[in-house]
């Protein structure tokens, strides 16, 4: 592992294995009570300190608390909207380290409170559009992923980047099954990783994330249908080609790499036109679907002269 | 055992109905989730299939028990089957798509798995309204011909939701093979009867 003065080694470096293990317990539950005192968070039980990002946030009337965290698909816990919920109680975020990897100055294995201890977390609320054709609005606490990303010096290689989900078959009972090639894999084209609308999710509603929104540490990208939002990230690589992504090897014809949200390029089996706003009721209609997720403004300059039909 | 199991198997059959209903309209605390008209949606069409299935079950009980009175029991399931399929249609029609017919038309022709649930439910309706002893009498040995569509209906059936599963087949692929088993008894059961006929003919 190559280091920079600028980064803080790993506390396994320093101290004995034995030693911060049995500390890490002592402090165990809380993401928030192991970055006490660091500045990025706050020491009261449980709760993040951030600031509102109003520029990067949608005024749109937010989900509920519940909606959010008991209607997910991650299929790690099971594939049914309530597995998530029901199912993610032996899983355990922390302690939690990330692995930075390929075409970058800085690599190695950080723990993620290294990660996150430059950063100042904000809030982002964000509007999510699945690829089932539902959306949610959901108030995010994280970090520019871009941030993040200079910090390990991509070099002039790295033109992708690739994340990984962590693979515990033990804790996460979806993973016993192949429905999908565990781990979960996706990735991101360099300039959309560095877009400032991407963020490190690593809360929601000013909690640390629940397992079931992919606690400890996801990828939110907000114009592109949920499954680019890769859970529960424990690595991150830098890659000159296109990584491959786990819904894109599973149906090729259905899930391209790029999945920005487009209401003019249907899914294959249904149409991508229209959309369902959880939390608006049993007699509310379908609503448009906006290109780019309604981000078409901030981000169509990214794909200039690209056929969004075949890059779907 | 005989007189009981028909007014049994009728309220089990209305259960699921009966527990939607208490969690449509909260009572007890309950509810249908964040996104109730896919759980309402997915839980009719899903008891459509297991009713409709447990339909054409009966026969192949009946005979391999070799207790006839067991047939009294395929019209009620069969009425329920397309009652919770009727539900499963018109929560589509009315509270998914609005009874936008501009969009539900576009989405029969275009999504194939719309198409063959689309398909499958036209070909029950004639069946539910001929299931009157009335009907039966009326047509004779046509109203057999007729509801052999009961089969098609249930390949369809299988199909519809194997095609809108995203990437866990299992349980699509357990309602299909317990309707090959299902099936395939019948096709064995004919091959076997035209061979004794044709044995009887050549001695």
């Amino acid at each position: 592992m190559r280091r920079r003065p600028d980064f803080r080694p790993l506390p396994s470096e320093i101290t004995p294995r034995e030693a911060f293990v049995s500390r890490r317990q002592l402090l165990q539950g809380a993401l928030a009570l192991t970055l006490a005192g660091t500045g990025s968070l706050a020491s009261a039980a449980n709760s993040l300190r951030f600031r509102k990002n109003p520029v990067y946030s949608t005024q749109e009337k937010v989900n509920s608390f519940e909606e959010i965290t008991t209607y997910n698909n991650f299929y790690e816990f099971g594939t049914g909207k309530s597995d998530p919920a029901e199912r993610s109680a032996q899983f355990r975020p922390t302690p939690w380290s990330l692995t930075v990897a390929g075409e970058a100055e800085v690599t190695g294995t950080f723990s993620l409170e290294d990660v996150l201890r430059p950063h100042a977390l904000e809030e982002r609320i964000y509007r999510l559009r699945c690829v089932e054709a539902w959306s949610m609005v959901v108030p995010w606490v994280g970090v520019p992923l871009g941030d993040v990303i200079k910090r390990f010096r991509p070099t002039s290689r790295a033109k992708y980047v690739a994340f990984k989900t962590v693979f515990r078959p033990g804790e996460m009972p979806g993973q016993r099954f192949p429905v999908l090639d565990w781990p979960y894999v996706e990735g991101l084209r360099i300039d959309e990783a560095m877009h400032p609308l991407t963020i490190l999710a690593v809360g929601v509603y000013g909690e640390p994330l629940p397992n079931q929104n992919g606690a400890p540490l996801r990828l939110v990208v907000p114009w592109k249908y949920g499954f680019k939002s890769i859970k529960s990230i424990v690595e991150l690589r830098f890659t000159e080609q296109q990584p491959p992504t786990s819904w894109n090897r599973s149906a090729p014809q259905e899930y391209g790499f790029y999945a920005n949200v487009n209401p003019e390029v249907d899914h294959p089996r249904w149409s991508q036109a229209k959309e369902r706003r959880i939390g608006t009721g049993v007699f509310a209609p379908r609503v448009p679907t906006l290109p780019f997720n309604g981000y078409a403004e901030q981000v169509a300059g990214l794909y200039r002269g690209m056929d969004l039909v075949r890059y779907y | 055992m005989r007189h009981y199991l028909k007014p049994a198997l009728f309220v089990l059959c209305a259960l699921p109905l009966a527990w939607l209903l208490l969690r449509a309209f909260g009572i007890g605390g309950l509810g249908l989730g964040a996104n109730p008209i896919d759980e309402l949606q997915d839980r009719l069409g899903e008891w459509a299939l297991r009713i409709l299935l447990a339909t054409l079950c009966v026969t192949p009980l009946a005979v391999t028990l070799r207790k006839p009175w067991l047939m009294g029991l395929r019209r009620m399931l069969g009425l329920y089957a397309f009652a919770y399929l009727l539900l499963h249609f018109l929560t589509w029609f009315v509270l998914d798509q609005w009874a936008n017919v501009t969009d539900i038309g576009m989405d029969i022709v275009k999504r194939p798995y719309i198409t063959v649930g689309f398909a499958a439910f036209l070909m029950l309706v004639p069946l539910a309204a001929t299931s009157t002893r009335g009907w039966m009498r009326r047509l004779g040995a046509r109203w057999h011909s007729l509801h052999r569509l009961v089969y098609p209906a249930a390949i369809l059936g299988c199909v519809h939701f194997w095609w809108q599963v995203k990437a866990d087949w299992r349980e699509p692929a357990v309602y299909a093979a317990l309707l090959s088993i299902l099936l395939g008894w019948r096709v064995l059961r004919s091959r076997r009867r035209r061979m004794t006929v044709a044995a009887a003919h050549a001695s």
